[in-house]
């Protein structure tokens, strides 16, 4: 490089030892702002909120009917039905209430990782091994084959680990173990838009509730936990906080942050505005992996299944561990609050689901 | 050569860092972890009475709770 060429761009007076000079005070000025941001954490805060009180939540209902892991499971908004989907390879619509089971599906392919209820309660979506993301219309007739209908909406190059609605039945968000999270057009099947940046598997995502806008969040194998712009594709915010895999990520219910679940036998709470990890609920007695986590209606308790069977209940504002919940036999691999916040439903690898209330 | 290398290299240092500094000066006035953590709070408080399973609910108001009718198949 011709020494005239290097010299353009340089503001008069500048050499090397001034631009040092500036980069050191530039160093020291952002490690001040950034101390300033934590100045405090969540459980100091919270320190003068009463203490939860016993929580009396019990399994009311037992859902048998898979034959083999259930892997994921949603909630209707009618607040009654749920969907599931097994490494048996079915997909099925329950009445939580009466535990009619009224819809079975069977799909190509064992190990469906993914499925999801759509807002109109019309349709289910799901997908797995196949790679592959699938619509199905729910018939009103229960003789009637609903696979026959299944229309394939989403295409990764890697097992599907996530899928979710949008506010609407038209559009699917979709996570992959190919790295890549996707939103779909459902009725043309048309890539809408694709977000790229986690350096591994993505093995969960969620969507920010509705009044806080075109958001979502997944978290994967690269220890990560990415925000996304729904519309611009951009990762708007990322937070590297856990030790390993991070299984499940959930939004606080008012929008404003989000929880993690990990193989690092954590689960962590971060702060969007903060732009920080402001909790970390663990405790030297957990030392499997939890596997999934969602919040009550209040955002006060978070539901955190794990591989050691059971689910833990954390106070999200102290931090500490409230209660226990039993009844697995296998490792609980999903936990859903359902839509009005009156129960708990929890999927697990012992074949069944368990309805808490 | 590499003195002038050096020297676009720090520009670009000093470049990036600003960039850096300005957002994170914009991210204290906005919002501090205690202000953040206050408004976690807030909206737990705010919202405590309406969660089922927090509080409780009244019996028979939450239909999971009820004692289920058996039907003949």
């Amino acid at each position: 490089m011709n020494p005239k060429m290097a010299c353009q761009g340089l503001q008069k007076g500048e050499t090397l030892a001034t631009l040092k000079k500036e980069c050191e005070s530039l160093k020291k000025k952002l490690e001040e702002d950034r101390g300033k941001l934590n100045d405090v954490e969540l459980h100091q805060v919270a320190e003068k909120v009463e203490v939860v009180g016993a929580l009396s939540i019990k399994t009311r209902r037992v859902l048998k009917g898979h034959t083999n892991k259930v892997l994921c499971m949603d909630w209707c908004k009618d607040k009654r039905r749920l969907v599931s989907s097994s490494q048996d390879g079915k997909v099925i619509v329950w009445d939580g209430f009466t535990l009619n089971k009224e819809h079975g599906m069977s799909m190509p392919t064992t190990w469906v990782m993914a499925c999801a209820y759509a807002p109109s309660g019309c349709a289910v979506a799901c997908g797995g091994l196949d790679n592959k993301c699938s619509v199905i219309p729910l018939s009103l007739d229960s003789n009637e084959n609903c696979a026959a209908k299944k229309k394939t909406v989403a295409m990764h190059t890697n097992y599907i680990s996530g899928c979710t609605f949008t506010n609407s039945d038209m559009q699917l968000l979709s996570c992959s173990g190919d790295g890549t999270s996707a939103l779909w057009d459902v009725e043309s099947g048309q890539l809408l838009q694709s977000f790229h940046g986690h350096t591994s598997d993505i093995l969960s995502l969620d969507l920010a509730p509705s009044e806080t806008g075109n958001t979502f969040v997944t978290g994967g194998c690269d220890k990560k936990a990415n925000v996304w712009d729904m519309r611009s594709g951009q990762n708007i915010q990322s937070f590297e906080c856990h030790e390993s895999d991070i299984n499940c990520v959930k939004y606080y219910p008012s929008g404003d942050a989000f929880a993690s679940a990990s193989d690092d036998a954590t689960c962590r709470f971060f702060d969007l505005r903060a732009d920080r990890e402001v909790a970390v609920f663990q405790k030297d007695s957990i030392v499997f992996g939890a596997s999934t986590v969602d919040f009550s209606l209040s955002g006060r308790l978070l539901f955190a299944g794990y591989n050691d069977y059971t689910i833990n209940v954390w106070d999200v504002l102290k931090g500490t561990r409230i209660s226990m919940m039993f009844g697995h036999e296998n490792r609980v691999s999903r936990v859903r609050l359902s839509p009005d916040g009156t129960a708990l439903c929890s999927a697990s690898w012992d074949n069944t689901l368990r309805i808490w209330a | 050569m590499t003195s002038n290398s050096n020297l676009s290299n720090m520009r670009r240092l000093v470049e990036q860092l600003k960039l850096e500094a300005s957002v994170e000066r914009i991210k204290v006035t906005e919002r501090l972890v205690s202000q953040a953590a206050a408004e976690l709070q807030q909206y737990c408080l705010q919202n405590a009475a309406k969660d089922a399973l927090l509080v409780g609910v009244p019996t028979g108001s939450n239909p999971f709770r009820e004692p289920r009718s058996c039907a003949v198949v």
